[in-house]
């Protein structure tokens, strides 16, 4: 289950001993640090297996170079000069002009040579530019297109999983408390309804409120026209979050919060919590430093898990909503074959993912101890 | 034998064990009375099929059980064709050698609203000289609208609505509505009751005759309904079962058996290959899936076997090889397991006889939780429009049904079917994983 608490072991090594804030401090670093390196190292084996697969069998090559032959061909037929040349010179210059503009691409060098460049490129997010799709200013460079798009997703899911984490934490410890109730019984038997994806339950959102209550829009994620003033702004981006942020919400909390709550009771009949009890410590003190100190480090590695499967799947959850994001842009871009900007988004996704797993490995540093105080 | 008697015995004993048992074998007898009724070659040719196949059902209509919820009743599908066994055509001959042939047509109108369209397909047969038909319906209260007549074609079509000359005799812009309507009524209130339509043809030659074909297309169709394309949701939604289980079953144990199997060589063998299957699931982890399977589908091949193929590449070094890995240390340092290799036990037959068995109780909760999750990412995939190419499924349902704006329409059966049945797979195989989990893991059961 944990990915990081095995590889953890080797890294927190004991540090000589300085002041024990420092020593923390150098730790933390370096644990950090490791973490930053093996994940660079996945980053880049995680492009390049996307390159590898986009170009299996040099598929996108023919698309390109039948795209070339097409373009020349074109621009042949359009030069008056080239025109009235006689059929056997014309086609010559027809294949030398497309030999030129494949060499222009490198298009003429083996893929293994081509891979690695096309890996510097994605990977210093040089994207190149794309087939049909352009930005709203008007660029044809998929950096752009892709950029443009990625403040959409990263406010929409951003927000959701900050909501979906808190959440889940209260509703985990309360049920904890309350570990037989009603409400602990209602989250237990609603918990395999978190087998269906956002998207799904989105649909049902969709049909209830906007469809059927007509009181929140059915996806976006400004009103039209575009309100003018900043607050106006917000207030319909707000509105238009409303059930995307819900859907999110409903497809994942009640599977989290039974999950987490079933650590928090694990936790909660060790001797030391009996011992905080039996010392007369408040219970909301007992469960801060007795009950979610030591399980924050497993909430956290299941929350990457959780945030991984809920970055994967924005291409289709913003389809539903219609949320103009990096993952609808994916989906238009397969819509009009636009290779580049498949590839592109693809390569971003890989680089949220491993973005997202890093900042969680830090938060992951900052709460267990074993890595501030050292020690296995 | 007997402990897994037992076990299912006491999955009896949970409630939403015994519901979703009683889900899931409903769905496989569904979908093995699918596979007979409609073979997988009929499947494809009636959802490929046009407007030859599906002539005779409405467009977007919902099914025909919504009548039973709402007040209006709603017109349902009703085909009136020559070659039924209760129309009868008597044939008269007149003085001049033509024949007469005259037949009717028996329309029990009791519904609150009118048909989407009325369309009477013909077909004569003739060597040259066309047959002549005339058209009347005589209503419930015994007025007789003259409707048209023309010379039967070898086919042809009419269609009532489009009839300008019927749409100016009967003083309204959708004729097919104001002929079931009572006279002078604005707007339009259909008048219920038994309606005749008379047909009547003249024939110029011995052997000339016309079969026709009347279509009242209703306003809700069959038990599913139907879609933009005319065409029956009943295949798809039928159809859509047995796709989900195979996908998410096969799925499901493919990855299983090859997560479960790595991991317990991983863990065996410890070393340099166990770190490398550590790395290799770390870099797993970071590769985005749905993105990949959409490269994928757009670049290579959507065929729903090519994703499945993937699907289980992609999975294999999933997050499961961790959660294995943790149990398979603590079997590995079992005394049986030290006996087994103090009298010279292989290492293939370590991990294969003594520690794999040893997971089972596990695993098969694992398994059955993760088919639901294949289930949807099928859809998933069918929703972004990167659904087989042939074959009917629930995602593609959704699919057509939100690109041609059903839920703005407020077509929302379109969409709720196939969710309801999306819903309902997903969570029988849920609720039995979470079932199982408490039956196999007893020490789960206490908290």
């Amino acid at each position: 289950m944990t990915v990081e608490a095995q590889t953890l072991t080797p890294e927190a090594i004991p540090a000589p001993k300085k002041s024990p804030t420092a020593a923390a401090l150098t730790r933390m670093l370096r644990f950090t640090g490791m973490r930053l390196i093996t994940l660079l190292f996945t980053v880049v084996t995680s492009i390049y297996l996307t390159i590898l697969i986009a170009n299996m069998g040099g598929y996108v090559d023919n698309i390109r170079r039948g795209d070339i032959r097409e373009a020349m061909s074109i621009r042949i037929m359009a030069d008056p000069v080239l025109r009235a040349l006689p059929p056997d010179v014309r086609a010559a210059r027809l294949e030398e002009l497309i030999r030129l503009e494949e060499e222009r691409l490198g298009l003429n060098q083996p893929f293994m040579v081509r891979s690695f460049r096309y890996l510097a490129n994605a990977l210093t997010l040089n994207l190149g530019r794309s087939q049909n799709m352009t930005s709203d200013s008007g660029s044809r460079q998929v950096r752009l297109i892709i950029l443009e798009r990625l403040p959409a997703t990263l406010m929409l899911f951003g927000l959701a999983n900050i909501f979906l984490f808190f959440a889940s934490l209260f509703l985990g410890l309360f049920l904890s408390r309350r570990y037989g109730s009603f409400l602990d019984k209602v989250i237990i038997a609603l918990s395999p309804t978190s087998s269906a994806p956002g998207w799904f339950y989105g649909i049902f959102l969709i049909v209830i409120f906007a469809a059927g209550f007509r009181i929140l829009p059915f996806g976006g994620m400004v009103g039209t026209p575009v309100p003018e003033t900043t607050v106006a702004y917000i207030l319909s981006l707000l509105q238009h979050m409303v059930l995307p942020v819900a859907a999110i919400l409903v497809s994942t909390i009640f599977l989290t919060a039974y999950n987490w709550r079933t650590f928090f009771l694990i936790y909660s009949s060790e001797d030391y919590v009996e011992m905080a009890k039996a010392k007369g410590l408040r219970s909301r003190d007992v469960e801060r430093r007795y009950v979610l100190r030591p399980t924050l480090p497993t909430i956290i590695t299941t929350f990457t898990l959780l945030l991984i499967g809920l970055w994967t799947g924005a291409p289709i959850f913003e389809t539903v909503f219609n949320w103009p994001g990096l993952g609808q842009t994916i989906f238009r871009a397969v819509g009009l074959y636009d290779t580049p900007v498949i590839v592109g988004s693809t390569v971003i996704f890989a680089y949220l993912l491993a973005v997202s797993v890093f900042l969680l490995d830090f938060v992951y540093a900052l709460v267990d101890p074993r890595v501030k105080v050292g020690g296995s | 034998m007997k402990s897994l008697q037992r076990s299912f015995k006491e999955l009896l004993r949970y409630p939403s064990g015994v519901a979703s048992l009683a889900i899931i074998l409903a769905l496989l007898i569904v979908s093995a009375y699918t596979l007979i009724a409609i073979p997988y070659g009929d499947a494809i040719v009636l959802w490929r099929g046009g407007e030859n196949i599906w002539y005779q059902s409405p467009k977007n209509a919902p099914p025909a059980w919504t009548n039973f919820f709402t007040s209006k009743k709603l017109v349902e599908t009703m085909i009136f064709n020559t070659d039924d066994e209760d129309i009868n055509k008597t044939y008269e001959v007149s003085e001049a050698g033509n024949q007469t042939v005259t037949f009717e047509f028996p329309i029990d109108y009791q519904f609150d609203t009118f048909p989407q369209e009325l369309t009477l397909f013909t077909k004569g047969t003739f060597v040259e000289k066309a047959p002549f038909i005339s058209i009347v319906l005589v209503t419930p209260d015994g007025r007789e609208i003259r409707i048209t007549d023309f010379a039967v074609q070898k086919t042809g079509t009419y269609r009532f609505s489009q009839d300008d000359r019927l749409a100016r005799r009967v003083g309204s812009q959708f004729p097919h509505e104001a002929i079931f309507a009572q006279p002078g009524s604005d707007p339009l209130v259909p008048l219920k009751g038994e309606y005749v339509m008379k047909l009547s043809l003249v024939t110029f030659e011995a052997d000339s005759d016309v079969d026709a074909e009347l279509v009242v297309y209703g306003q809700v169709y069959g038990i599913a309904g139907t879609d933009h394309l005319r065409r029956d949701l009943k295949v798809a939604l039928l159809w859509g079962i047995p796709v989900a289980l195979a996908f998410g079953l096969l799925a499901a144990l493919g990855t299983t058996i090859t997560t479960m199997s790595i991991s317990a060589i991983g863990t065996w063998y410890g070393g340099w290959v166990g770190e490398l299957i550590q790395h290799i699931t770390q870099i797993n982890l970071v590769l985005p899936l749905l993105p990949i399977l959409i490269m994928v589908g757009t670049f290579y091949d959507r065929s729903i076997w090519t994703i499945l193929g993937v699907t289980i590449l992609f999975s294999i070094f999933g997050g499961g090889i961790l959660t294995y890995r943790a149990v398979f240390m603590q079997v590995k340092e079992s005394p049986y397991i030290e006996a087994a290799r103090a009298y010279g036990a292989g290492s293939g037959r370590i991990i294969f006889q003594y520690l794999v068995p040893r997971i089972i109780p596990m695993l098969i909760p694992q398994l059955v939780t993760l088919i639901p999750t294949f289930v949807f990412l099928e859809a998933s995939l069918a929703v972004l429009g990167l659904g087989d190419p042939v074959l009917p499924t629930w995602g593609k349902v959704i699919q057509d049904a939100q690109s041609n704006g059903a839920l703005y329409q407020g077509l929302y059966y379109w969409v709720l079917e196939p969710a309801v049945l999306l819903m309902l797979t997903g969570l029988a195989f849920a609720m039995l994983g979470f079932s199982l989990d408490r039956v196999f893991n007893p020490r789960l059961r206490g908290i």
